[in-house]
């Protein structure tokens, strides 16, 4: 029994050494081994005050400023050092409600372990006048400091959609961002967003030591480690102001895009989402925020890069290419049409014109059966021997175009649009089961096809530039700030630049071919307007409006495409729009003669017509 | 009185008391004190602890002087009902101070009953092992009535002080198991209970299923390594282990639907269950106590593994889960329930290798780290002393709890014996849960350090506790 129990008297004895080994273990580790614990310690007694950067300014393309800055303040409180203080008076200087700073003050009570002595945002963005008065009296506000912040002031009315806005950070944006600090401001969509690096500048800070009572004693070491907070740098872009306002004005109270190009470089001159963003709720974000996502119309949604929509008759100006690309279709090639193209059951309607037309006709008339003959013989080129194949080839040149994929802007949130696949039509028919027949509505730029108004724009630019565009883009190239070398290529499709001249031809006669041109709207006294009209059928409501062009003729200056969403035929609404918006950039002004159409344009509201769900 | 020894007092306890008490009240002056120096003043803490560190001295002055040693075994008794009474009573009307109600108020003076219990209970303990004879077996009516009554008296105050919210000293008393380990108890309770500790750990970091799969490896070279056949029962045990494993691949299978119903430890646990029921209860008739053991060892296990998340989904209350789960590395809050383990390691850390200095401390001193001066006086110790001061503090106690060990073990007289062990038991809970606490090792559970941390009830309860263990030690010279 004796020896029994001195070998538990042993045992307990080993087991309470191993225990305090691995306390003693777990210290030399701690207290030796690891340094993050030391250094941590410096962070504790010393205090960084961070010192803000100016944000970069956006200029628009004639060095125009678009987005500027305004200097406010934001009034920081150190919960621990506040003594008591006179409300009133407090509340007096900053216009705010008693009850506010007792809601805070009880939220600081509530969380004071978890704050300790942590300086937190009492009130943002306080303006240049309150914050003097504060500082005269701030001796009666311990603990109550103010930190110079910048905020965003828009002297144009222009972008709302593209500008973006900034917002401070929140804790899901800092999880995955830890370069930022809680209450840094960082853009949240549109060239603030995509230029954030560039526009945010570099944070610096001054160091003070904390003394006994964690009160700010000194700078430390004189301020020889602190650091200059070095400003953003401006950002140039594309956009010309005035004439993204006056697309906006022309855009008001209808739903679409206006996106316009310059060709020989791939700059977005303009792009207009409408309904948008009013530049004087992006300066104020979050009071506008819930309205704005709340709105039946979306205006933070652009339209421009995110809205794929069938592209209606435009798309025959692609499809009239690959023919004669393929060699299926000559200039001079004929089909006739009678109010259509009828094949047994089908039939797909066309309006009243004369017949047979060639390739320039139909497009200066905008005929329906004629591409579907063209659509027909590229899928049934014997060369390809199957359907699948033929339709395959088919498929590769509009991805020349762009179609079905994202162009690779610069501008956050562009979608790729959709172009219908092989298995796709499989699913739907069967495997091979299907024919050029059972697809013949993309002839004319309907069916299983989605582009985004950019896309449009895009190809406009192609047939301006007579076969390559430049990726369009919104940051302007400066020595500063060069653009991305992928801006700077020309992009070719596969078509052969010699077939886009009878293409053109065809665009010109569209506006300026006498009668039976679809877009005679378009004509501009002294300017050779080339354009093709579209009207795209959809399942929400009347049909959509759809114009691309571009101006002058030769050397072309500017590519447009207006999509205007029910707004009935190609020649209604997009028509003028567009035009419009090429001679206020071509001419500087409208001439007399037009201006009757701009009244009508800026006078109509077309929003009745959209349907929307009312939350 | 005459014929006590008092040169034979074991002077390397009372010298390590009194060096803790010294240096715990230095720490607390370092903690609490400002930069205003010395205040003479009873609102600040280190005057209030000097006068409770002179008090202790009286008390112990007293025990050791005035009280004969077979006082306790009578009182042992009236003193254990009497506190737990005072256990209850505190519950409905004490002063509630941190969210727990342990506190009586007299005066300007808090004590805290629940300090106290830990001597009844180890005098009432050390009086019940010793008049009953108790033998820790489950056979004979007569002893399973002892274990039952021991078991009351341990889990009466544990309950009581449960009851005040007080967590952390109810942990205390499971150091009581240490001595009934001493006095015959079975290692496998402490052993069963460190391995359900290490399953529950398992089952939250890695997952119920892997937590499974070494329970059925363990109890599989346990089972062969017992009946002397590793050559066969080890290399089955693995390859069965291994089969399992590739188990949950089976889920990505198309075309077995039906396996998605469950998970799959909760297939293996059902699948196993009736041949396994079976086989113990033959086993148990046969009085095949090998596989008896392993089978019941699997099913207690596949227990605890299913009843881990409900614990700590539904027992658990809120901030016990985040503090284990911050534990475990399951959650990162270094500004919330961290903030305290966070700081504390901060502290103690950047103390290095000799210490910033007494007074000198940065963290500990601008009230980076809270309850610096109770439960987390440890911090001040290793920023200011360094690792040679943390050192010092803990072999100062391992010299303590070993010492008294020893000469408790070379005590003729059982009552004093297990007096001494209930002593150094309680001294171990305190000063490992603590410290482990604000190293890291362990959730935060609010405890005091002993003779360290400030605080007047547990200053005096341990001091009763050490002098009377030093008076009962005088009695083997005798």
């Amino acid at each position: 029994m004796g020896v029994y129990q001195q070998d538990r008297k042993t045992v307990l004895t080993i087991a309470i050494i191993i225990a305090f080994l691995v306390m003693g273990i777990r210290l030399f580790n701690v207290q030796i081994i690891n340094k993050e614990y030391s250094l941590s310690s410096d962070n504790n007694a010393l205090k960084y005050e961070t010192r803000y950067p100016a944000r970069g300014r956006i200029l628009d393309r004639n060095g125009e400023t678009i987005v500027d800055n305004k200097i406010t303040y934001d009034i920081m409180v150190t919960p621990h050092d506040v003594k008591e203080f006179d409300t009133l008076a407090f509340c007096r200087i900053f216009d705010l409600d008693t009850g506010f700073v007792h809601e805070k003050f009880r939220e600081y009570r509530m969380y004071r372990s978890r704050i300790g002595y942590q300086t937190l945002t009492f009130k943002k963005q306080v303006s240049n006048e309150q914050y003097n008065k504060f500082i005269e009296k701030s001796f009666l506000f311990e603990g109550f400091s103010g930190v110079l912040r910048t905020s965003r002031t828009y002297p144009k009315n222009a972008g709302g959609n593209i500008l973006g806005y900034i917002s401070e950070v929140d804790p899901a944006y800092l999880e995955k961002h830890p370069e930022y600090r809680s209450g840094d401001y960082v853009g949240k969509t549109g060239i603030e967003e995509s230029y954030e690096e560039i526009l945010r500048g570099e944070k610096g800070y001054n160091i003070y030591l904390r003394d006994a009572h964690n009160r700010i004693q000194e700078r430390y070491k004189d301020g020889e480690f602190d650091k200059e907070a070095i400003p953003g740098k401006d950002v140039m872009t594309t956009l010309d102001a005035d004439l993204q306002a006056y697309g906006e004005k022309l855009m008001k109270n209808k739903v679409g895009s206006l996106v316009a190009i310059e060709p020989s470089t791939g700059e977005i001159l303009t792009m207009v989402s409408s309904p948008g963003i009013d530049v004087s709720q992006l300066s104020d974000i979050s009071t506008h925020y819930k309205d704005l996502v709340r709105d039946p119309y979306k205006p933070m949604f652009n339209r421009a890069v995110m809205s794929p929509q069938p592209p209606g008759s435009v798309f025959k100006l692609v499809n009239g290419l690959i023919g004669l690309q393929e060699g299926v279709l000559k200039p001079s090639t004929t089909y006739p049409c009678h109010r259509g193209y009828v094949i047994g059951n089908l039939r797909v309607g066309c309006h009243g014109h004369p017949s047979p037309l060639d390739l320039y006709h139909s497009i200066m008339m905008s005929c329906n059966a004629y591409y579907c003959y063209v659509f027909r013989s590229i899928i049934d080129n014997p060369h390809y021997g199957s359907v699948r194949e033929g339709f395959e080839a088919w498929k590769e040149y509009t991805e020349s175009f762009g179609f079905g994929r994202k162009l690779g802007t610069d501008i956050p949130g562009e979608l790729g649009g959709t172009m219908p696949t092989a298995e796709r039509y499989d699913k739907i028919h069967g495997k091979n089961r299907w024919k050029s027949l059972s697809i013949i509505s993309l002839s004319i730029g309907q069916g299983e096809i989605g582009c985004t108004p950019l896309h449009l724009a895009n190809l406009a630019a192609t047939i301006a530039n007579r076969g390559y565009y430049y990726i369009p883009h919104l940051q302007k190239d400066t020595p500063e700030l060069p653009i991305d070398a992928r801006f700077k290529e020309r992009q070719y499709t596969k078509v052969d630049t010699t077939h886009f001249t009878d293409v053109v031809k065809g665009m010109y006669m569209a506006v300026n071919g006498g009668p039976g041109g679809t877009a005679r709207v378009a004509q501009i006294p002294g300017v050779e307007v080339c354009g093709k009209t579209g009207t795209a059928q959809n399942p929400h409501g009347d049909d959509h409006s759809v114009f691309i062009c571009f101006a002058p003729k030769d050397d072309p200056k500017i590519a447009v495409v207006a999509y205007v969403e029910n707004g009935g035929f190609g020649a209604t609404w997009a028509c003028p729009v567009a035009s419009l918006l090429v001679e206020k950039y071509l001419c500087g002004e409208i001439s007399p003669q037009r201006k009757y159409l701009e009244d009508r344009v800026v006078s109509t509201s077309l929003l009745w017509k959209v349907r929307v769900r009312k939350k | 009185m005459m014929g006590i020894k008092y040169k034979k007092i074991d002077f390397v306890t009372l010298c390590c008391y009194l060096v803790l008490v010294i240096f715990g009240w230095m720490n607390i002056f370092s903690s609490s004190a400002g930069e205003s120096g010395f205040v003479w003043s009873i609102s600040s803490k280190y005057v209030m602890d000097l006068i409770w560190v002179a008090s202790s001295l009286i008390i112990g002055a007293i025990i050791i002087f005035a009280i004969p040693p077979r006082a306790y075994s009578a009182v042992a008794w009236p003193l254990y009902i009497l506190i737990v009474f005072l256990l209850v009573a505190v519950a409905f009307v004490g002063v509630e101070v941190n969210g727990s109600k342990s506190w009586f108020a007299i005066g300007p003076f808090r004590l805290q009953p629940a300090e106290f219990s830990k001597i009844s209970t180890a005098l009432a303990i050390a009086y019940l092992l010793d008049k009953r004879e108790i033998k820790f077996s489950l056979s004979g009516r007569n002893n399973i009535r002892d274990l039952l009554s021991i078991a009351a008296v341990l889990v009466v105050p544990m309950f009581a002080i449960l009851l005040e919210k007080e967590t952390g000293s109810a942990l205390v008393y499971l150091g009581f198991l240490l001595v009934f380990y001493r006095e015959g108890m079975s290692g496998w309770v402490l052993i069963l209970g460190l391995l359900a500790i290490l399953f529950f750990i398992l089952t939250l970091v890695m997952s119920p299923w892997a937590t499974l799969l070494i329970l059925i490896g363990l109890l599989g070279c346990l089972g062969s390594f017992g009946s002397r056949k590793l050559h066969i029962g080890g290399p089955i045990t693995v390859i069965t282990v291994l089969l399992l494993a590739f188990f949950p691949r089976l889920y990505n299978i198309e075309g077995f639907g039906l396996i998605h119903r469950f998970e799959p430890e909760v297939w293996v646990a059902l699948l196993s269950l009736p041949p396994v029921i079976f086989f113990t209860l033959r086993s148990l008739i046969r009085r095949q106590t090998l596989l008896r053991n392993v089978l019941l060892g699997y099913l207690l296990g596949i227990c605890l593994i299913f009843s881990v998340q409900f614990v700590f989904d539904n027992v658990l209350k809120d901030h016990q889960r985040a503090r284990i789960e911050v534990l475990l590395g399951i959650r990162e809050d270094p500004k919330g329930v961290g903030y305290n383990v966070n700081q504390s390691l901060i502290a103690i850390g950047s103390g290095g290798l000799a210490g910033k200095g007494f007074l000198q401390g940065t963290q500990t001193r601008f009230d980076f780290v809270p309850e610096q001066s109770t439960d987390f006086i440890f911090c001040t110790i290793g920023e200011e002393w360094g690792f040679f001061g943390s050192l010092l503090v803990l072999s100062l106690y391992l010299t303590m709890i070993l010492r008294i060990l020893n000469n408790s073990e070379k005590q003729k007289d059982k009552f004093n014996r297990i007096f001494g062990y209930c002593t150094a038991s309680c001294l171990l809970m305190h000063v490992m849960i603590n410290i482990s606490m604000t190293i890291g090792l362990m959730p935060v559970i609010g405890i005091p350090l002993p003779l360290l941390s400030y605080g007047g009830s547990s200053l005096w309860a341990f001091t009763i506790m050490i002098f009377i263990y030093l008076r009962l030690d005088l009695e083997r010279w005798k």
